[in-house]
């Protein structure tokens, strides 16, 4: 990131996220407790929030860490830089979910939020979304242990001495 | 040792492709003492190229050129094979099994069905049988030749179990080209999951490191990978006179043959004759029949997911060493022709099953079931389904892809006895998982096609298919059906054993044509 002037600092409402905004239309968004930061380029703090609560609430694990979410934004950020039509697109649909219930969506209650998701199902940015946290989050190897997925094992030698066989539960008749 | 022939020298064989069908053929044909080029359009990687994710071996392995589905297949995707030397050999799974013997004369045992299009091989289970032998030695294939079966991983202790429960007796780990010990200079199987993104040690048989370094070691072959065949040329006597081929920088050259043999798999290999089309064929090479292209066949398949009470982690182990025969008879008291087997099948990683366990879903209860991925347990389900002449390869008037030919347009829809068949493998799927008291249930529909066949089908009569019974086409004497489009019906049997048995058959052939200067 190059040394840009902050264009605006403040704490997102709803969210207890602190955004400070770049000049260049980029944004950097700290954690709560500033144990990690997200910094965008092609998207601007508003978006970028509100897609890292968009990615949560399609797949929300509780055992999961927003930085994990943020990992989402980053790569959709990244996507962004390279293809104003997928910035425009990300652009276009925060706006969208803003518009729907004349609240910003991040400031709907969770059932709401979730019922205006609904209702964008079928549409480019949803599926955009959707695939982004999937690919973005659950092939993450830092995630894998949350979920009892085990990732490359050739490196240790496989199963055949780790347990490939090693159900207990199973009823003997 | 491996040799590198001209251009043009026009007294090689051309085999184009080298995975389960072009591989073998390649190699049985140089060990015969015959000169063999073979052309494969993909790059070639080595053991090292492979590591343990699904991601990264997807896009590393498969064929990614556009496709176009319609009907009831992936739209962008609807196949799911190999663009690499070593072809879907380095992607498949390993299960080898025989095909039954009715499943040679479907139209004899089925009758005639309505809106179907079945006809009887030109070949029988006895014809076969020697050369299913040889390639079960060839390949390893365990539970023949005293090859002992691989040991059973948790995600086949599940099914077995509930197999039992429900009165299934016919119940083991499979016929897997899997070393369960050390065979052909290649290990015994670590149990290392991740079968299907390759495997890292070579104890799953591809023609990545048995046929093809066989068939160079003989100082006969050359493989030349990053070779995309886009036209068969011919002489005015309609003898196939050579191919062209564009190479890694799309450059193209031709290279003269004796012979062509066509191994692309049931999209690529309809689709090269079909854009080989000259005023003397002006509806393709080998198509008088018009059958070029038709009768695509991708198998009934399905797939059903469970979470069980415990722990299975599914992903560990040999990823299909495990099978239910039972339900692969034909038994038309079921509602359909025709058989389907069992067989374990993990997920492919947590964006695997995200993506496929219910498609589009998402929300606080999806990411619940996504949570006991542990606690999943899978099986595929795989069975005949029945050759239509509207399924089927055709050149898309207008896209071209970066070689200039036309994209492929692959069709392909249900018939009624193929919706018959899936649900009743979901029913008993499901059956099997809930005996032991799964929590939750998941009938995924089918993946994008793996298993291939049809488009270009061996016939008694020339006018009912492509090819004879030896995958030489009725109308080219030099021309040859190598790979699974040969197959006149698809069988519940996962088809590689199938397709390297027939390519055995055809290299004894061919090679007996070429001895007697009949070519």
């Amino acid at each position: 990131m190059k040394a840009n002037a902050p264009s605006r600092r403040g704490f997102l409402r709803g969210t207890g996220f602190v955004a400070m905004g770049l000049a260049t239309g980029g944004t950097i968004i700290f954690a709560p407790d500033y144990t990690w930061a997200l910094s965008t380029t092609a998207i601007d703090a508003h978006t970028a929030q509100t897609l890292l609560v968009v990615a949560r609430q399609l797949f929300p694990h509780d055992r999961l860490g927003d930085q994990y979410y943020a990992v989402i934004v980053d790569a959709v950020d990244k996507q962004a830089g390279g293809d104003p039509a997928v910035r425009k697109l990300l652009a276009d649909g925060v706006a969208r979910l803003d518009a729907a219930r004349g609240i910003p969506w991040l400031q709907l209650s969770n059932g709401a939020r979730n019922a205006v998701l609904k209702s964008m199902e079928g549409s480019e940015f949803f599926t955009t979304l959707r695939s982004a946290t999937i690919n973005n989050l659950y092939t993450n190897p830092l995630v894998y242990r949350f979920f009892g997925y085990e990732g490359s094992s050739v490196e240790h030698g496989g199963y055949i001495n780790r347990g490939f066989d090693d159900i207990g539960w199973l009823p003997s008749s | 040792m491996a040799k590198t022939f001209e251009l043009k020298d026009d007294s090689v064989v051309v085999v184009i492709g080298s995975g389960a069908g072009g591989g073998t053929l390649s190699n049985e044909l140089a060990q015969r003492g015959i000169n063999v080029v073979c052309l494969e359009a993909g790059p070639r990687l080595t053991l090292a190229d492979i590591v343990n994710d699904n991601g990264t071996m997807f896009s590393r392995l498969s064929w990614l050129d556009k496709r176009i589905g319609s009907g009831d297949l992936n739209s962008t995707l609807p196949l799911w094979v190999c663009k690499t030397v070593g072809g879907t050999t380095v992607h498949w799974a390993g299960a080898s099994l025989r095909f039954q013997e009715h499943e040679f004369r479907i139209r004899t045992t089925y009758g005639d069905i309505a809106g179907a299009n079945l006809l009887d091989w030109p070949l029988t289970l006895q014809d076969l049988e020697p050369f299913y032998t040889r390639a079960e030695d060839k390949m390893g294939v365990t539970g023949t030749h005293d090859i002992p079966r691989l040991p059973g991983n948790n995600n086949f202790k599940v099914m077995a179990a509930g197999a039992k429960r429900v009165g299934y007796t016919q119940v083991h780990t499979g016929n897997m080209a899997i070393n369960s010990q050390p065979r052909d200079d290649r290990p015994a199987c670590h149990q290392i999951g991740f079968c299907m993104s390759g495997c890292a040690i070579g104890a799953k048989w591809s023609t990545l490191y048995t046929e093809i370094p066989k068939a160079e070691a003989t100082g006969r072959f050359e493989i030349r990978p990053n070779s995309m065949v886009v036209k068969i040329n011919h002489d005015d006597k309609g003898k196939a006179t050579g191919v062209v081929y564009a190479d890694q920088n799309g450059a193209l050259h031709e290279q003269k043959a004796r012979v062509v043999c066509v191994a692309g798999n049931s999209v690529e290999t309809p689709r090269l004759l079909l854009n080989s089309e000259s005023s003397k064929f002006p509806n393709g090479l080998a198509n008088s029949s018009g059958q070029v292209g038709r009768n695509y066949l991708r198998h009934m398949t399905g797939t059903v997911y469970a979470i069980m009470p415990g722990r299975v982690n599914f992903d560990r182990g040999t990823q299909m060493a495990g099978i239910i025969k039972d339900e692969s008879r034909h038994d038309p008291s079921r509602g359909f022709a025709g058989g389907y087997e069992i067989e374990t099948l993990p997920g492919f990683g947590l964006a695997g099953v995200a993506t496929n366990t219910i498609p589009g879903a998402w929300g606080a209860e999806y990411a619940k079931v996504i949570e006991m991925y542990d606690h999943f347990a899978g099986m595929w389900l795989v069975g005949e389904d029945l050759p239509q002449a509207g399924n089927g390869v055709t050149l898309h008037a207008t896209e071209k892809d970066q070689h200039g030919m036309p994209v492929p347009v692959v069709h392909f829809k249900d018939h009624a006895n193929d919706l018959a068949m899936r649900n009743h493998a979901y029913k008993a799927g499901t059956a099997i998982y809930q005996s032991l008291g799964a929590t939750q249930v998941f009938e995924l529909p089918p993946f994008p096609n793996t298993h291939n066949m049809g488009t270009c089908r061996q016939s008694q009569k020339p006018q009912d298919g492509v090819c004879n019974k030896y995958g030489q086409t009725h109308d080219i004497a030099n021309l040859f059906i190598s790979d699974g489009s040969q197959f006149t019906s698809g069988g519940a049997e996962n088809p590689t054993l199938t397709i390297v048995a027939l390519a055995i058959r055809q290299a004894e052939y061919l090679a007996s044509q070429l001895s007697k200067n009949e070519m």
